[in-house]
């Protein structure tokens, strides 16, 4: 395995998913905010799906960012798995 | 490209917000840039076409798992499962548990052992280079069909839900997919296809979750979907005595012999879109564990697909048509159940997520088959007929290049399919037209020394033809329906599986015949390719929990307990 080449893919979801959890969660507080025109709501819209379904993606996503972390990962140890 | 400029504002399903759009656009710059950081790690052609063999089992089993999640996984099971009840479910169930569990313990060691780089190239050292040559020509036609189905799909997707542009939907994400792929080969691929795995769980997990909330919980939504369409819906195996007491017009005998012994065996496990994600595993084990970590998830994703189609009888206030009535009255088509649904429960940003999914999905499918392609493509054609000495940097230059070039027919396949009303059944067709047969010689020739080259040959010939037979017979005249599907009034998907059922037993006939007719080889010869001639590695040094035995069987028994909650 060549050095230098090893971020792991569960890094690049981590990432992903920090990045999209963050976007959801602040367009779900944005929400509870400036709540949309009642016609305009989804169903189900009193249940704030995006702000608990963001903070959820967010805290997995920082999890898998800081767990598979390159430098944390130790360089090439491992085959980008 | 501004992506808000082709957001038409009026006849969509969903308007996207800018939040939306932002994470549709973080989604393409990351794959993208997955495909670029791999790009200095596919120079040799075991790197580019088979990822350095050096998967991990859950790394090959998810995405051997995502490959299989094309367009049709995501919006045409949740269309069939809003058509046709839970019956669709089949298709997740039986129509794939047990098929990729065999995969996993009987064949994985044979694909392994054998060191092949194809299942055309299994058949090449099995069966001789008549068979490779039928298998690889016959797959890459199929290859690309399917890929353009899926790109087709993908873009009808999101012309229904966004009002975008179809060929600017197509050209888009077809390059982004030839661009990753074609930088960082099967590794770019695998890696992708995890992230759109996990993506397609992020974003679609919310709808049944949901869905069960409004419609009341099962027993609601149970409740909900007798009343609307009929208990028949809501039975995966107590309609199916008869022809006429389910929606998909289908006996017990079509199912289990039709879709999970042949079907779904001759898929799961000679298709080599998902083996070749199986090949990549680091070691014997790791093969051999892929396909059963990916049959527990499988097992799981009707709550994604399935579920949502059912709850589109439980709480939409309308009822959805075929593609045809829909067109001609105004109304929703089956087909657009899952964005419905989408559009329902999701807000800003979780919109944009659930968008991501589906195009995850199209592109993970459509990534499967072009890599695919390119393999089979530069190893079986390009390698074996057209150019033998090729050195391994030519192997990989042809590599990159089949992928562009499989992209563009691909392209130029999604415009030919547009003309098809229904895509699912197109799809299984080709299915029963080349992989039933496939099947019945790669199992055949795994399983017994004493099928012959010529048998094995001309076996796979006749299965193919009688196949394609049998399908334009029905096609010319209706009612050759009675014989091939044994019903007047089977569905086209009835008609698929007793056709892919009768193309498989021709190919075993004939095969055997054949082989006993003529010279078998000797036992030296079928080494590391045969049962019997081909020594397995023990696993009695590792522990229980670490055996891929262990884990099957306790797939397998989930397996059977659904089979008998949804009875």
């Amino acid at each position: 395995m060549k050095a230098g080449l090893s971020i792991s893919i569960w890094f690049f979801i981590g990432l992903s998913l920090l990045v999209n959890g963050v976007i959801i969660f602040g367009a779900g507080v944005y929400e509870l905010i400036q709540p949309p025109a009642p016609e305009a709501r989804v169903v189900l819209y009193q249940l704030h799906a995006s702000v608990w379904w963001g903070a959820l993606l967010a805290l997995l996503g920082a999890f898998y960012c800081w767990h598979f972390a390159p430098q944390r990962e130790g360089g090439a140890s491992r085959p980008g798995m | 490209m501004n992506l808000a400029l082709l957001v038409s504002s009026s006849s969509t399903l969903v308007h996207l917000s800018l939040v939306d759009l932002v994470i549709i656009v973080f989604y393409f710059a990351l794959v993208l840039a997955i495909g670029l950081y791999l790009k200095g790690r596919a120079n040799t052609s075991a790197d580019f076409f088979l990822a350095g063999r050096e998967m991990t089992a859950w790394i090959a089993g998810l995405s051997f798992l995502s490959a299989n999640l094309g367009s049709l996984e995501l919006m045409g099971w949740a269309a069939s499962a809003y058509q046709y009840g839970i019956l669709a479910a089949h298709w997740y169930w039986i129509g794939a548990i047990p098929a990729m569990l065999f995969l996993g313990l009987v064949m994985m060691p044979f694909y392994y052992i054998s060191k092949t780089h194809s299942v055309p190239g299994y058949l090449k050292l099995r069966f001789g280079e008549p068979s490779r040559t039928l298998s690889s020509i016959s797959f890459a036609f199929m290859t690309v069909l399917m890929s353009g189905i899926n790109m087709y799909s993908m873009a009808l997707v999101m012309k229904v839900i966004l009002g975008w542009n179809i060929h600017t939907s197509i050209w888009i994400s077809s390059i982004t997919v030839a661009i990753y792929v074609a930088l960082g080969g099967l590794r770019s691929a695998i890696f992708n296809e995890v992230l759109q795995f996990i993506l397609i769980w992020a974003g679609a997990l919310l709808i049944p979750i949901l869905g069960l909330i409004e419609a009341g919980g099962v027993a609601g939504l149970r409740a909900r979907v007798t009343a609307n369409a009929g208990e028949a819906y809501t039975h995966l195996w107590g309609t199916m005595g008869s022809f006429d007491a389910n929606p998909m017009g289908i006996h017990w005998t079509g199912i289990v012999f039709g879709l999970g012994a042949v079907i779904s065996f001759g898929y799961w496990t000679t298709d080599f879109l998902v083996v070749q994600r199986v090949l990549a595993a680091q070691n014997l084990r790791a093969a051999k564990m892929a396909p059963i970590i990916g049959a527990a998830f499988k097992m799981m994703v009707p709550f994604i697909v399935i579920l949502p189609g059912l709850l589109g009888w439980a709480v939409l206030p309308f009822h959805l048509m075929g593609e045809s009535a829909a067109v001609a009255t105004g109304g929703h088509s089956y087909n657009e159940v899952l964005p419905l649904m989408l559009a329902r429960y999701c807000g800003p940003g979780l919109l944009g997520l659930g968008v991501t999914a589906l195009i995850a999905g199209f592109m993970s499918g459509m990534a499967g088959n072009v890599s695919a392609f390119a393999t089979v493509w530069t190893y079986d054609i390009y390698g074996a007929l057209l150019h033998k000495n090729a050195t391994d940097k030519e192997y990989v230059t042809m590599g990159r290049w089949c992928t562009i070039v499989g992209v563009l027919i691909s392209i130029g396949t999604a415009y030919l399919v547009m003309q098809f009303a229904s895509i699912m059944d197109y799809v299984q067709a080709l299915f029963s037209f080349f992989i039933a047969p496939l099947f019945g010689t790669v199992i055949l020739g795994m399983l017994w020394p004493r099928a012959t080259k010529a048998g094995g040959f001309w076996g796979l010939l006749a299965g193919t033809l009688s196949s394609i037979g049998m399908w334009t017979w029905a096609k010319v005249d209706p009612s050759a329906l009675r014989y091939v599907a044994l019903s007047p009034r089977a569905s086209d998907m009835a008609a698929n599986m007793y056709r892919a059922l009768w193309s498989w037993i021709v190919c075993v006939l004939v095969t055997v015949v054949v082989s006993l007719l003529t010279k078998p080889q000797s036992l030296e010869e079928l080494k590391g390719l045969v049962y019997g001639a081909t020594e397995i590695p023990k696993e009695d040094q590792v522990s229980i929990f670490h055996r891929p035995v262990f884990w099957a069987v306790i797939v397998a028994m989930v397996f059977v307990i659904l089979q008998i909650i949804f009875w």
